[in-house]
């Protein structure tokens, strides 16, 4: 029996090469991990019985479209909805036999930092099913951890997937925007919006991550890829200069046991010979948060506007077009939905316009340019991924605010368009930290190395103890 | 910055949101804190600083001039929640 909490996504690939497992033995194995633990945890909106391809599973979250597959985006408004066309992703795994064992469930529209805005149920952390998994693509995240996917695909906005995959102690990479195609994916904020891997080790996010990157002439704003993805087996960090930004490492709000994982990662890259000094990023970290949150409103207003009941999706049907729009989008988004369409068209309307929005777009080029800066004098930039550790359901849905803090750390990079790669560092109270690594654009190796060299000097176990047979 | 019961209205129509009594008074005074943590952009002086629309130095991408094959009609019909005759069917406006 393949124990699926422990096996990699490429030793589940060398079982199925060496003929020691069955692409079906494999899926079964998944499967059965899925009947076992997703009563419980709620991972996976739907569950595909009826998979072809040849290789090993793996789980998209909702907002990826899979032809004749239900796709919700975690939303009422896409009940029942099913996409007549593949997303490119969808399209690149399927080519490479992978089976599309689910989607997984996130926050509604991608809009949330712990996969409670759900209009399905939350999900629970497979580390303590009292606690979020961190969103928005905690299904994603949660669903690795658990053993009921060797990998998936999650999208990061504002870090919906550096942030669960710190929380569920797996390892997530957003990849440099523009590398990876947004054909077929619900749009949040066209922007900012990348789907990105998670996986249980940094070379199964990096294999991951080849084959879904390249440039996709259906997403304008894709490039091809300045050199092939190295799947990493360095194991020194000999000539790496690593940046710790002061203002990513000394935010308000960040607990202390997360400061001392990371500190003693950062401690451990000077072990394996890098080259370590501290800098700043005296903006990008304070006006951050507040950029994004015009910014990603802005363009999910904008976005969101699709969902009128005309082509697709739910209709509330009175007499009236203008009727029928306002009560199917009253009725079919959730709270945070409609609070972010709320803040993103106030933001662009008449007379807030230059005083918001175009402001943010102000600040984002400041929080580039400080960005650039640092990575002139340093290879990778490291932090905490989230401030905290998994909070206890329930414990930010009065708050939006704080919610919205879960992701301090993880937006600023994003808004400069580079690439993070979350990978596990250590326990606090018995629950995974995250460390970010943050690089130029195009920097995916040069992560991919550092988190590998890290990830093996750190030895985490990533099996959730009360899981572990 | 708190804004005011009218504004949430007129946001509310501008977004073809036919809010509740309760999401109204809710989104008020939420949606005035938000703003209030936002606004704080406006501190710096961002005179002179061009805008960033877009991460990536990508300007006029064009596709290639050629007929492709698009969706059939069936399959653009087929999540509509009424039709007629090849077209999405709506209330009168």
């Amino acid at each position: 029996m393949i124990d699926t909490l422990r096996v990699t996504a490429q030793e589940a690939n060398d079982l199925l090469t060496s003929g020691e497992a069955s692409s079906d033995e494999i899926f079964s194995a998944y499967r059965a991990a899925i009947d076992e633990r997703d009563g419980e945890l709620n991972c996976f909106l739907h569950v595909n019985d009826d998979a072809p391809g040849a290789g090993v599973p793996v789980a998209f979250k909702d907002v990826i479209s899979t032809r004749g597959i239900p796709t919700t985006a975690g939303s009422k408004i896409l009940e029942g909805f099913k996409p007549v066309y593949d997303a490119t992703v969808a399209e690149r795994c399927a080519a490479r036999g992978l089976r599309t064992i689910g989607k997984t469930n996130m926050d509604e529209f991608a809009m949330g930092s712990s996969t409670e805005n759900s209009a399905y149920g939350p999900t629970r952390n497979p580390w303590d099913p009292e606690r979020v998994p961190g969103g928005s693509s905690g299904g994603s995240a949660a669903a690795v951890a658990a053993g009921m996917a060797p990998w998936a695909l999650g999208s990061d906005t504002g870090g919906s997937v550096k942030q669960p995959a710190a929380l569920c102690g797996v390892v997530g990479l957003r990849p440099t925007y523009g590398t990876v195609s947004r054909y077929g994916i619900v749009a949040f904020a066209s922007s900012l919006d990348q789907i990105g891997p998670v996986a249980k080790t940094v070379a199964d996010c990096a294999f991951l991550y080849s084959v879904v990157a390249g440039h996709d002439p259906r997403d304008t704003t894709t490039v091809e890829l300045p050199e092939p993805v190295q799947v990493p087996e360095a194991e020194d960090l000999r000539g790496l200069r690593v940046g710790v930004p002061k203002e990513l490492n000394e935010a308000e709000g960040i607990e202390a046991g997360v400061s001392e994982a990371v500190n003693a990662a950062v401690e451990l890259c000077r072990e394996l010979g890098a080259e370590v000094g501290e800098c700043e990023l005296p903006r990008s970290v304070e006006f951050g948060l507040p950029c994004y949150y015009l910014i990603a409103p802005s363009e999910a207003s904008s976005n969101l506007a699709r969902y009128d009941g005309v082509r697709y999706g739910l209709r509330v049907s009175p007499d009236g077009i203008r009727e029928m729009y306002e009560q199917t989008r009253d009725a079919g988004f959730g709270d945070e939905p409609k609070r972010r369409i709320m803040l993103g068209t106030y933001a662009l309307s008449s007379g807030y316009y230059d005083a918001y929005y175009a402001q943010a777009q102000k600040v984002r080029t400041v929080i580039r340019h400080e960005f650039a800066a640092a990575l002139e004098r340093f290879d990778v930039l490291v932090s905490p991924t989230s401030p905290t550790v998994a909070f206890p359901l329930g414990a930010k849905t009065e708050n939006p605010l704080a919610m919205y803090l879960s992701d301090v750390l993880a937006i600023p990079p994003n808004m400069a368009g580079l690439p993070g790669l979350s990978i596990p560092c250590g326990l606090s109270e018995g629950l995974p930290v995250g460390l970010q690594l943050i690089g130029p654009q195009f920097s995916e190796n040069v992560l991919f190395r550092a988190g590998h060299a890290l990830e093996q000097a750190l030895g985490f176990d990533y099996v959730p103890p009360r899981l572990a047979a | 910055m708190a804004i005011t019961r009218d504004e949430v209205l007129h946001v509310a129509r501008l977004a073809r949101l036919a809010l509740t009594e309760e999401e109204i008074a809710k989104f008020q005074e939420q949606l005035s804190a938000i703003l209030q943590a936002v606004g704080k952009v406006a501190e710096l002086d961002l005179s002179g600083v061009e805008p960033t629309a877009h991460p990536l130095d990508l300007s006029n991408v064009w596709a290639a001039d050629e007929l492709e094959p698009s969706l059939a009609l069936d399959d653009a019909l087929s999540n509509a929640p009424d039709q007629e005759d090849g077209y999405f069917r709506v209330p009168a406006a």
